[in-house]
């Protein structure tokens, strides 16, 4: 792996000049680094970052990807990370007109890792710096730990997809509150969920707050909860257990085991900690990025192809950029390709702000044909989409912009995939050209994790209690017992599952897929579900049905 | 217990795997086909690409195959091993799979290269699918609600770039149930895996490969690739009026349009195994002392179906005074009993074969010999000097001796003559003898194996 060399850099720095004029907005540094298939195969367990710890699991992909190579050669890589500053890769043989496509690309990348809103926990650190202290650190205990030190992480990265992402990102935000004002729980708690006292007296109890205001505006909590602390004497020491439930509530399941488990703050165990600690960081580092591939691949293809266009360097490659443009960002007739819808919806947001039709104008238009030309030539297409850009991620993206016209405007249709038993076939078949439809196949298609919480109210006597939220779909089987296993090692006692699965008595067909059976042995759609606690006791799991 | 019930269905199996497997064979004439259910899914070959599935240097960059010499210098597919077992030690499940990525090609040229693979389990959403489905994905293009605008086998056929898919390599089920067993065996008694380091023959090696295409420069010239090059250029500049009457002589060629092959070090992660199973079938060996030293010889044919599958091959010979090779399991283990017997008569067969196809040179060899102990020749007058020529390039061999009732206490021919020789320390590492009596159980077969096979040296 070496710097590319200054012609190249040049060209780079020429990109970067125009990508600016053109409003894009990134820190002035980056490095870039031409790399050999050799360097990325064993970068991509890494995801691309040099300074990432190492674990055996990464060996393991680095030999499957190895074997994957000879058979099927291709590069799965990204070429950009996000870390400041910004490094990206490049192949060893690309021509200087392909650089200049790709560094405009590449600086799309950029400007949308340090401007949009959902990335904001990655802007403040270089995270290559940090992994690579991580990195030493981890090197550091494993040669006097020994393996213990990969079951830590693999325990930890059991649960890394657990990591409570928004939490994190509204603290950025300054939205959060981790505490709740002792006015706000007297009035919205207390009042109401606990005592449960009647309107009139609670509209009494405001009236005299506020009479107290008037009275008395610089000592007002005092004079007020003077009288509150006669009527309840309870009142203080409710409001501080709910602040701590609370509180432990919000945090995410890593961070309550690295709080709160008695084994690892024994002091022979505390080295855990800062290796948990890593894991759920590097995880939180990369949740940004696997939220906004849509946007974020749409982004930078609409970039390189609109900067590479206005290049006058790159006279005389139109037909190749044409050629290898089209295969990135064209339309698959089955299956999804984020370049290619992530470039048409900004594409099409652009479309709606030069013509005015983001707006309720147009919204209340229900003429066809009026809407076919309505044109308010308000010229707001750049600046609507830079404003998406900044501000959403690929759910809100896709709910906000994937609609019926956009979907008509393109020929899109959700594919059904269906068997053909006389032919022995699968048959691929047009199964809805519905915007609705469409937008719920792609949010089926989102990362998203099972939200699941430690439920305060039933930990009891050291056993960790996880709650499952459920969301109509079942956890992965036959993942949950190596996962609590992980988890119980941690915590360091018996860890609960409290999830859903499919009720017994519906008859399972084929994997991964049930169906109930009726009395006349046909079988329909329906299935019923039960909660399920699964029990992790040394070692070993026990399964018990709730309801 | 699990692998009991394997066992005992063990034969039941192997026999409908042989009727199948000499089916195939009338019907396919060479092309045997032993592939195994695939433990890896390969991305590229799935019919539907997902949102995750591209990324920039494939997308952007387009990057072709390198020159490719990878030399990991991190662990190998031993080491990783070696972690797993420490692993259940440590009293955690073990998390490596020894996988077999497939590539099927034209004829016999099926590629398959072995890589480790494991999972990462995390909680994680489910599917819940519609039975009669299998999952939705995006369109584009024309058609009307309904219509079918494409499809896919579901078993893909024999040279169809097709993968694994989702758990589609159902169509030898046989050999699953051999793999079963062969993983059971695996698992459970920890037995080596060929290419171990006691072994004589490292299983990996370099094969040098002009299967890299760069254009521009190179060692040797792609004719077909180049000639294509140059017609895409010619015809993108409209010096190509008629496809059907091309005049070679008006082409231009651009130095660029010259495809050339790169001659690049690649590093095969391989075992090639040649696998002798010797079974005395003189008179002496009717009833129980054939039943057992073929189950035992039918488990380890299970576990190298599981380990290895067309890595390995394996070669059959039946003897009593005389050494014949037969072609098949079927056939070893249906032969009947006759005459008597002369075990030098089948080492002397194995070490012709292997001289006259220069075996050694090529493959890791191992034999096992399963017999009654009976042997003419009693002192190993004859035997000896066959079986260290043998020892001079197999791997292992792996003798199995049942015992009749009747000689109970006394040591039989070849045990003797064999322990008397002193090879079994002398060649430690490569001769194993596993003596059992006839009325031997399975566990006590299974527990022969381990013997015959493991890394460790045995006292």
């Amino acid at each position: 792996m070496e710097l590319i060399n200054q012609k190249t850099k040049k060209i780079m720095e020429g990109c970067k000049e125009r990508a600016y004029d053109a409003g894009l907005r990134f820190g002035n540094e980056t490095l870039e680094y031409i790399v050999t298939n050799r360097d990325l195969i064993e970068l991509t367990p890494k995801l691309m970052i040099p300074t990432m710890y190492d674990y055996w699991v990464h060996d393991v992909e680095v030999l499957k990807e190895k074997g994957r190579y000879e058979l099927y050669p291709n590069n799965p890589y990204e070429t950009v990370i996000n870390t400041r500053p910004a490094i990206s890769f490049y192949n060893d043989n690309n021509p200087d007109w392909m650089n200049v496509m790709i560094f405009y690309h590449v600086l799309a990348h950029v400007d949308f890792f340090q401007n949009n809103q959902f990335f904001r926990n990655t802007w403040d650190y270089d995270f290559t710096g940090q992994a690579l202290s991580d990195k030493r650190m981890i090197s550091n205990l494993r040669s006097e730990k020994g393996r213990w030190v990969d079951y830590i992480i693999e325990f930890a990265r059991a649960i890394d997809n657990l990591v409570g992402y928004h939490n994190e990102l509204s603290r950025y935000d300054g939205m959060a509150q981790d505490s709740i004002t002792v006015l706000d729980y007297y009035f919205d708690v207390f009042l109401q969920k606990v005592k449960k006292v009647p309107l009139s007296e609670y509209i009494k109890e405001v009236e005299r707050y506020n009479k107290c205001l008037g009275d008395s505006p610089s000592v007002v909590e005092q004079v007020f909860f003077a009288d509150v602390q006669q009527r309840f004497p309870e009142f203080t020491s409710n409001y501080e257990r709910y602040v701590s439930v609370r509180k432990d509530g919000k945090q995410d399941i890593m961070q309550y085991i690295l709080n709160n488990s008695e084994s690892l703050n024994r002091g022979k165990n505390k080295w855990m900690k800062s290796i948990i600690e890593v894991v759920r960081k590097t995880s939180l580092f990369f949740q940004p990025q696997i939220r906004t591939k849509i946007m974020n691949e749409g982004w930078a293809s609409y970039w390189h192809e609109n900067l590479f266009l206005s290049d006058d360097r790159i006279k005389g490659h139109e037909v190749d950029f044409a050629k290898l443009h089209a295969g990135i960002a064209s339309m698959p007739r089955v299956g999804l390709n984020p370049y290619a819808l992530g470039i048409r919806i900004f594409q099409y947001i652009e479309e709606l702000g030069d013509k005015g039709k983001y707006s309720m104008a147009y919204d209340k238009l229900s003429n066809r044909k009026e809407r076919n030309d309505f044109d308010a030539s308000e010229g707001r297409g750049r600046e609507l989409i830079y404003d998406v850009c900044r501000n959403l991620s690929d759910s809100l993206f896709i709910d906000t912009f994937v609609d019926q016209e956009f979907v008509n405007k393109h020929n899109l249709f959700v594919a059904g995939k269906k068997l053909n038993q006389s032919r022995m076939v699968w048959e691929y078949y047009v199964k809805s050209r519905k915007a609705e439809q469409y937008r719920q196949m792609l949010q089926e298609q989102l990362y998203h994790p099972p939200y699941i919480t430690v439920d305060m109210d039933r930990n009891a006597n050291d056993v960790l209690y996880l709650y499952h939220h459920f969301e109509q779909k079942p956890l992965v089987n036959e993942y949950i017992s190596n996962v609590l296993l992980g988890i119980e090692f941690l915590w360091g006692g018996p860890v609960q599952l409290e999830t859903s699965e499919v009720d017994k008595n519906t008859k399972s067909v084929g994997f991964g897929r049930s169906v109930r059976r009726t009395d006349n042995g046909n079988s329909d759609k329906e299935r019923r579900w039960q909660r399920v606690l699964y029990t992790m006791k040394d070692r070993k799991l026990s399964r018990k049905v709730l309801t | 217990m699990e692998y009991k019930d394997k066992f005992d269905k063990s034969f039941e199996f192997l026999d409908a795997l042989e009727q199948k497997l000499a089916a195939d064979y009338a019907e396919h004439g060479e092309e045997r086909d032993h592939s195994l259910p695939l433990t890896v899914d390969s991305p590229e070959t799935s019919a539907v690409p997902g949102i995750y599935t591209g990324n920039d240097a494939q997308m952007v960059q387009k990057l072709a195959r390198g020159n490719y010499t990878v030399q990991i210098g991190i662990s190998t597919i031993d080491e990783l091993l070696d972690r797993d077992r420490q692993r259940e030690k440590d009293g955690f499940p073990r998390k490596i799979r020894v996988g077999k990525l497939f590539k099927p090609g034209r004829g016999a040229s099926d590629s398959v290269v072995i890589v480790p693979t494991t999972v990462e389990e995390k909680l994680i959403h489910d599917s819940v699918k519609d039975p009669s489905e299998d999952g939705e994905a995006g369109g584009y293009g024309e058609g009307q609600e309904g219509e079918v605008i494409g499809e896919q086998p579901v078993r893909p056929e024999k040279g169809e770039g097709t993968g694994s898919g989702e758990g589609q390599g159902g169509s030898h089920e046989m050999e699953s149930s051999a793999y079963d067993l062969g993983r059971i065996l695996t698992e459970k008694f920890e037995l080596p895996n060929l290419k171990d380091r006691g072994t004589k023959r490292a299983l990996s090696k370099y094969t040098y490969d002009i299967t890299d295409k760069n254009r521009g420069f190179g060692q040797v010239l792609d004719k077909k690739a180049t000639l294509r090059k140059v017609l895409e250029t010619n015809i993108g500049l409209g010096r190509v009026p008629e496809p059907c009457s091309i005049d070679s002589t008006n082409l231009l060629v651009s130095p660029r349009d010259k495809v050339y092959r790169v001659l690049s070090r690649e590093k095969d992660y391989e075992s090639q195994a040649m696998v002798f199973f010797v079974r005395d079938y003189s008179g002496s060996m009717a009833g129980k002392c054939t039943e057992l030293v073929v189950a035992q010889h039918v488990l380890i044919y299970s576990w190298l179906l599981y380990q290895y599958a067309k890595r390995v091959e394996t070669r059959f010979i039946v003897h009593d005074t005389e050494a014949k090779e037969v072609p098949d399991f079927y056939t070893y283990y249906n032969s009947k009993v006759a005459g008597g017997t002369q075990v030098s008569a089948a080492y002397t067969l194995v070490n012709e074969i292997v001289e006259k196809e220069n075996l050694a040179q090529d493959y890791n060899i191992f034999l096992f010999q399963g017999t009654d102990g009976d042997d003419w020749d009693t002192v190993g007058e004859k035997a000896l000097p066959e079986l260290k020529k043998i020892l001079s390039y197999a791997s292992r061999v792996g003798i199995s001796i049942a015992e009749h009732s009747y000689s109970a206490g006394q040591k039989t021919e070849v045990q003797k003559y064999i322990e008397d020789s002193g090879m079994l320390d002398e060649y430690a590492d490569l001769l194993r003898m596993d003596i059992f009596h006839e009325n031997a159980d399975e566990s006590r077969l299974i527990e022969g194996i381990r013997k015959l096979l493991s890394q460790e040296v045995l006292h």
